[in-house]
């Protein structure tokens, strides 16, 4: 019945149509153009303006950029040579660029130090941030703190080692006696770092930095980026694991540590850094005996970490709260104890959830090192504010330099930033 | 629920129960809160014993066994495992917990390790045997389990069958005693259900010493070799599976098995 129908509609291909360009205006330049700048009347309008707007900003600042002078010795002298045409005065960077790197009280002869501890810097967190390098890189970035610290403030070589030694004593206290008790490891590991310290400090003779191998100087010397940076630094490296150590603390069943920390945390938070600060340079010396002289480095370092570290304690408290109860229990079951069910099993997972939030704390934590220019410490900010603005050669020169200190700091943070997101990356393993 | 009967026929010769005592449970209760969730338990299992805990959801069976490995804390009465009182004391409950393992409803592999990790940490670190030797008897007991090829892929990438297998043989890896097993088919689906519980049939033909919360009855049939039914609790009954199924005494038994099986 259907028989010549169901022919009619039976159709086999015997040949392959050959696969032909699509018409012009469907690829290239063209297709996106229409496709993402001119899609309907309002996106070419607003193309238009986007446009327009590029051009006003460029048209005003290319000739500053590019009619910029480097050479001169003051402003004076760099409006002379522009003769009132549009143009930046960069001459201020280059004629005080040792001041805004170094500070200006940093010896010129010695700043090959600092620059050679940056160079070493690289090297030593390189393991860290990077695991898939050899671990016995590591041994190196566990002495770097302590060369850093002889390069940069030079002095007798025996201070570092001193310290050295007390940290390598405490930490074989602590393998040795925290096996069989974390307590007793512990405590004794504090205990014999401390005996170290104070013994080796008596060992030190009174005048051993006068003639040293490095020239010392003092921590009010140092000034300019060099300053940020070693702030930065050692604050982030610090506050990181006293922050898990308060995440951890305010999750434990003990009451009285859980509060320490409940009440350090709080407290710290609510408390702007800047009155910190203030209580570093100006206050903090009633809490140590009347006649030590806490180095003012120190103690900012001390409170810009303990800041930071509240918010870091908070950012992974969030990262083990949103860890699945299974996964202490699958860890308990196997008979971990604490410790191991923590580093093995909690804080990798609760890290990685943690990772944007901690690179947020470390990037504000290394902008809010220019707040140290308030309690007059000449970090970058303070050198351009201070000796550099105030000097009667560079009195108005604000947009070049604190150009400039934005661009150092945004090279660094955005560094941070790709670094994190790279992280994230390579420690996705969860595939869902 | 489905009656998922094994197709193949199960090896009894090494199902044998010895006089040997696994765990002990003397006049235990549980609170949560001012809830009264275990009521006077009183359990004794011997080595070899191939327990199921059955029961509607509520009555305190997950409760049960988990306090048995100190994952819950009991408040009353006593509980002997392998020979260690379950005490407050730390050292006790870690000895119990490496030589219990224990196989949970969502698996709980550890998502950041790869399988053969997942498999060779507690191993590591808590038994501390040498690297290379766990990771042979890791590879050995994921053969047992038939997924030795995904050894080095990440949990998330296995389906639910394959990463309950895995979370098995991390637990056989620490040559446990005793084994439990918390509702371990219930996420699954169909298809996987029968390749886990065929795993779990594998590791009763050893002889191992299985307590097991399942609403899988075939398994209970054929594996078991005694039933208990609790209810708001207590402990109902307890019988051989065969008696249990086919002739239960009490009517909260037989109202939970018309409507568990009757259709």
């Amino acid at each position: 019945m259907s028989d010549t129908h169901a022919h009619s509609i039976a159709f086999v291909r015997d040949t392959e149509i050959p696969p032909s360009p699509p018409p012009a205006g469907e690829t290239g330049a063209v297709k996106w153009l229409r496709e993402n700048l001119f899609s309907n009347a309002v996106n070419s309008a607003l193309t238009i303006a986007s446009l327009l707007v590029i051009y006003i900003l460029l048209s005003k600042t290319l000739p500053w950029l590019l009619n910029g002078v480097w050479t001169t010795n003051s402003l004076a002298e760099c409006r002379e040579v522009l003769q009132g045409k549009t143009g930046a005065c960069f001459s201020v960077l280059t004629e005080r660029w040792n001041q805004l790197l170094y500070g200006f009280k940093y010896p010129s002869d010695q700043y090959w130090r600092p620059n050679l501890a940056l160079v070493l810097l690289l090297f030593a967190i390189a393991p860290v941030l990077f695991f898939d390098l050899p671990r016995k890189l590591l041994a190196f970035t566990a002495i770097y703190p302590f060369l850093a610290f002889w390069l940069i403030w030079g002095g007798t070589i025996l201070a570092p080692i001193v310290a050295l030694v007390g940290f390598a004593a405490g930490a074989f206290v602590f393998q040795t006696y925290g096996k069989s008790s974390f307590a007793v490891g512990f405590f004794g590991a504090i205990a014999a770092a401390f005996a170290v310290w104070i013994i080796g400090g008596m060992l030190i003779p009174d005048g051993a930095s006068d003639n040293a191998m490095l020239q010392a100087v003092p921590s009010r010397d140092l000034g300019g980026f060099m300053l940020n940076l070693m702030l930065g630094v050692t604050c982030v490296s610090l506050s990181l694991p006293l922050g898990i150590a308060l995440a951890l603390g305010r999750q434990s069943d003990m009451p009285l540590i859980k509060w320490m920390c409940v009440v350090f945390i709080e407290f710290v938070r609510g408390v702007p850094l800047i009155t910190l600060l203030f209580v570093a340079s100006v206050m903090l010396a009633y809490f140590f005996p009347p006649e030590s002289t806490v180095d003012l480095f120190l103690r900012v370092v001390i409170m810009i970490t303990m800041f930071s570290a509240a918010y870091i304690a908070e950012v992974i408290r969030g990262g083990l709260a949103a860890l699945p109860k299974g996964q202490y229990e699958a860890a308990d079951s196997l008979g971990l104890d604490y410790p191991q069910a923590m580093r093995l099993i909690i804080l990798p997972q609760a890290l990685k959830i943690s990772i944007p939030g901690i690179v947020n704390v470390a990037v504000g934590l290394f902008k809010d090192t220019t707040l140290v220019s308030v309690i007059s410490m000449f970090d970058l900010v303070g050198m351009i504010r201070g000796p550099i603005l105030a000097s009667t050669e560079w009195n108005g020169v604000y947009w070049e330099l604190l150009g400039f200190a934005a661009l150092l700091f945004f090279v660094v943070c955005y560094g941070i930033s790709q670094y994190s997101q790279w992280l994230e990356r390579r420690l996705a393993t969860d595939h869902r | 629920m489905s009656e998922l009967m094994s197709d193949r026929a199960i090896d009894r010769s090494k199902m044998q129960v010895s006089d040997e005592v696994a765990i002990e449970i003397t006049n235990m209760n549980k609170w949560y809160g001012s809830f009264h969730v275990l009521r006077d338990i009183n359990l004794t299992v011997n080595q070899g014993e191939r327990i199921v805990i059955a029961g509607p959801s509520g009555s305190g069976k997950s409760t049960l066994i988990r306090c048995l490995n100190a994952l819950e804390e009991h408040q009353q009465g006593k509980i002997v495992v392998d020979g260690t009182e379950l005490s407050n004391d730390l050292k006790n409950i870690d000895k119990i917990r490496s030589e219990v393992g224990m196989v949970f409803q969502h698996f709980n592999l550890f998502p950041h390790l790869t399988i053969l990790e997942n498999c060779t940490l507690a191993p590591i670190w808590v038994r501390k045997t040498p690297k290379k030797e766990a990771e042979e008897r890791a590879m050995h007991f994921l053969e047992k389990v038939k997924i030795p090829e995904q050894a080095h892929k990440y949990p998330g990438m296995l389906s639910g069958g394959q990463q309950q297998r895995v979370a098995i043989a991390r637990s056989l890896c620490m040559m446990p005693r005793i084994m439990l097993f918390d509702e371990p088919t219930s996420a699954l689906d169909p298809e996987m259900i029968k390749e886990v519980l065929d795993t779990m049939i594998e590791l009763a033909e050893e002889g191992m010493t299985m307590l097991c919360v399942t609403h899988e009855m075939g398994f209970a049939r054929q594996v078991a070799n005694r039933v208990i039914f609790m209810d708001a609790g207590q402990i109902v009954e307890q019988n051989e599976p065969e008696e249990f199924f086919n002739n239960p005494k009490s009517d909260r038994t037989k109202l939970f098995l018309s409507q568990i099986l009757g259709h």
